[in-house]
């Protein structure tokens, strides 16, 4: 068995024989042409067949891949038509009476060279876009035919590297996957693989030809090919390759259904999110919004406060990708577990009970100012909840809300636009749970935070490892304050919901279900599982 | 000659498919379109010149438009601009 690594650019397994992808090497000398005239109407038709090719690639692309996706054939159609394109291979005909490929390749080459250079790493993939186009009509002066190096039976294609076009030109049904010794991560051929969920490796430097022909797996999640896999490794492969492909199954089947049960009640189902890194995850697992934004990526990414500008940048980044769904961001819950050099917390005996989250912002009214005003300014571009945490009174809460309307009374002032939000207190203490109808009336929804309320209320510290034999994630206790905050909730018109890993736990769905709960927010791979199960519920029938 | 100045917001830069349209609504009008950045600059009726000029955010450019359709010329690209860059 032979093992190679690379760069992955899909979490995918691929199970096949081994084709060697392998252009003719094409060395064009700087060559004389007899008829300057009959080369630059050679290069003309090229060109125009070049560009009429990229339209063609982006209706395939389109259909396989997306808009998206597709657009870089666009861009490609229109970096033919640059002059200074056009005029550079005119003038290599013209005046140094070369041949159309030499010119092409001269011209254009020099051209990528710009781009290779530059510093930034979004430019410097553009000289790719411009070899492509240049090969583009390469191709077609050499009368070279791209499909038929692909052969004819389903196989792992390795190549040195792959330009979109090829990659697009390649007949999906007999493209199991790809390796290739350059390419990059972020370059068009892995955007659109990844969009056609095809594994592959770039910068595999020990990729061989005498590979051609044999057995071989991707494993997209390790970033490894393997040549003659060992049974023991194909097994372990063959069943992740299978498992992936149920859940893919899975997925095209669920999407875009309802979470509804048998019997007719429909939930939400929601995302919990850490940044605008997410945004992917909560559209692809199709979740109905996100029912909890952690915000205190913002706080761990930054040397030193983060400024207004900054978090309003990223919050709005989210809830305008995910507009019209509801996005609901947690206020600032620093302090605990998570702690920050440039706050200035004193180091505390007993944290979790200690200066965290609203009792800092409310404390550092200044700190917390920015955030709101960051957040009510973020509302007018999409559909906003914002969320108070670790609220153990009325007060509390009443004191949140009183400096997000100063917040909002001074920018509107300033003529700054804000949207409408809802106001939600998450529900992470038995003392919430407690208080909860008044808390009900003084906001639009509950959210239950189950890792923190089980922590406080069975006196048991999630961090203790040694605390385990004692520590019941299904305590009936915590069972029953959940029942009570979604029957509080309801008495007074506040919808319920659940963000903690509780809600993304199978074994208590169908209980939650019957408890009344609105919605349930899990990690964004969680949504479609939960939603399965919420579709195979029966409350109707008597509980278990 | 008329002429603007624009300090570019979005996080790319001036980056591929918005150049190319970019060079779209400058191909629409008669007058010349010059891109300044720093010492660089680029015919913005070209997208490979334009693109190679390496706009980052937070770059200042200067738009300097010449010809006889120039005022409707620089108002297009001010506005396409604002809405893309």
């Amino acid at each position: 068995m032979i093992e190679a690594t690379g760069k992955s650019i899909l979490n995918g397994i691929a199970i096949g024989k081994v084709k060697l992808y392998k252009p003719p090497v094409v060395d064009i000398q700087p060559v004389k042409a007899d008829d300057p005239a009959a080369e630059l109407a050679r290069y003309e038709e090229a060109h125009e067949k070049a560009i009429e090719q990229q339209w063609v690639l982006y209706d395939k692309a389109l259909a396989e891949a997306g808009e998206e996706n597709a657009a870089v054939f666009e861009i490609h159609a229109m970096l033919l038509e640059d002059d200074d394109l056009i005029n550079g291979i005119k003038d290599i005909i013209n005046n140094e009476q070369m041949t159309a490929e030499y010119a092409v390749k001269t011209a254009s080459d020099n051209m990528a060279q710009i781009f290779a250079q530059m510093e930034d790493a979004y430019m410097k993939e553009r000289a790719a876009d411009i070899y492509d186009i240049g090969q583009s009509m390469l191709d077609i002066l050499l009368g070279n035919d791209v499909e038929s190096l692909q052969g004819t039976e389903p196989s792992i294609l390795i190549a040195e590297d792959l330009v979109p076009s090829e990659t697009v030109r390649l007949d999906k049904s007999l493209l199991l996957g790809f390796v290739t010794r350059e390419g990059s991560t972020n370059s068009h051929t892995a955007i659109l693989a990844r969009s056609m969920n095809i594994p592959a490796l770039v910068q595999c430097k020990d990729i061989d030809d005498s590979w051609d022909g044999k057995d071989a797996i991707i494993d997209g999640y390790k970033g490894c090919i393997y040549i003659d896999p060992d049974p023991e490794l194909r097994e372990e492969l063959t069943k992740k390759y299978n498992e992936d492909k149920e859940a893919r199954a899975m997925l095209e089947e669920l999407k875009g259904k309802d979470n509804t049960t048998l019997d007719g009640k429909t939930v939400k189902v929601y995302a919990n999110i850490g940044g605008p890194q997410d945004i992917k995850a909560v559209q692809e697992n199709d979740a109905g919004g996100v029912g909890l934004f952690r915000t205190e990526f913002v706080y761990l990414n930054s040397k030193d406060n983060p400024d207004e500008e900054a978090q309003f940048k990223a919050y709005k980044e989210v809830v305008e990708a995910l507009a019209p769904k509801l996005v609901i961001l947690r206020t600032c819950d620093i302090g605990a577990d998570k702690t920050i050099d440039y706050m200035n917390l004193d180091k505390e005996e007993n944290p979790a009970l200690g200066f965290r989250a609203i009792r800092i912002c409310l404390t550092r009214k200044d700190f917390f100012k920015t955030q709101l005003r960051a957040l009510l300014r973020a509302s007018a571009y999409g559909n906003m909840g914002i969320m108070f945490p670790m609220i153990i009174s009325v007060a509390e809460l009443k004191a949140a809300k009183e400096i997000l309307e100063e917040c909002k009374q001074e920018l509107l002032a300033e003529g700054v636009a804000i949207g409408e939000y809802q106001i939600g207190t998450m529900i992470e203490t038995p003392a919430s749970v407690i208080i909860a109808d008044e808390l009900a009336e003084e906001c639009d929804f509950f959210s239950i935070g189950t890792n923190d309320l089980t922590q406080y209320t069975c006196a048991i510290d999630r961090q203790n490892a040694k605390l385990e034999p004692f520590s019941d994630t299904h305590h009936p206790a915590v069972l029953k304050l959940i029942q009570m905050t979604i029957e509080a909730g309801h008495r007074h018109g506040t919808w319920v919901g659940i963000c903690g890993e509780l809600g993304a736990d199978p074994t208590l769905t169908e209980r939650f279900l019957r408890m009344g709960v609105d919605e349930l927010s899990v990690n964004p791979k969680s949504v479609l599982p939960l939603r399965k199960i919420i579709r195979e519920t029966d409350l109707s029938k008597p509980a278990e | 000659m008329k002429e603007f100045t624009y300090t570019i917001t979005d996080p790319v830069g001036i980056h591929a498919r918005p150049a190319g349209q970019l060079v779209k609504v400058a191909k629409g009008f008669e007058s010349a379109a010059t891109m300044i950045a720093g010492e660089k600059s680029a015919d913005m009726k070209k997208p490979i010149g334009l693109m190679g000029l390496g706009v980052k955010l937070d770059d200042t450019v200067t738009i300097q438009v010449e010809g006889p359709d120039e005022d409707a010329a620089c108002a297009a690209l001010e506005e396409f601009m604002k809405a893309n860059f």
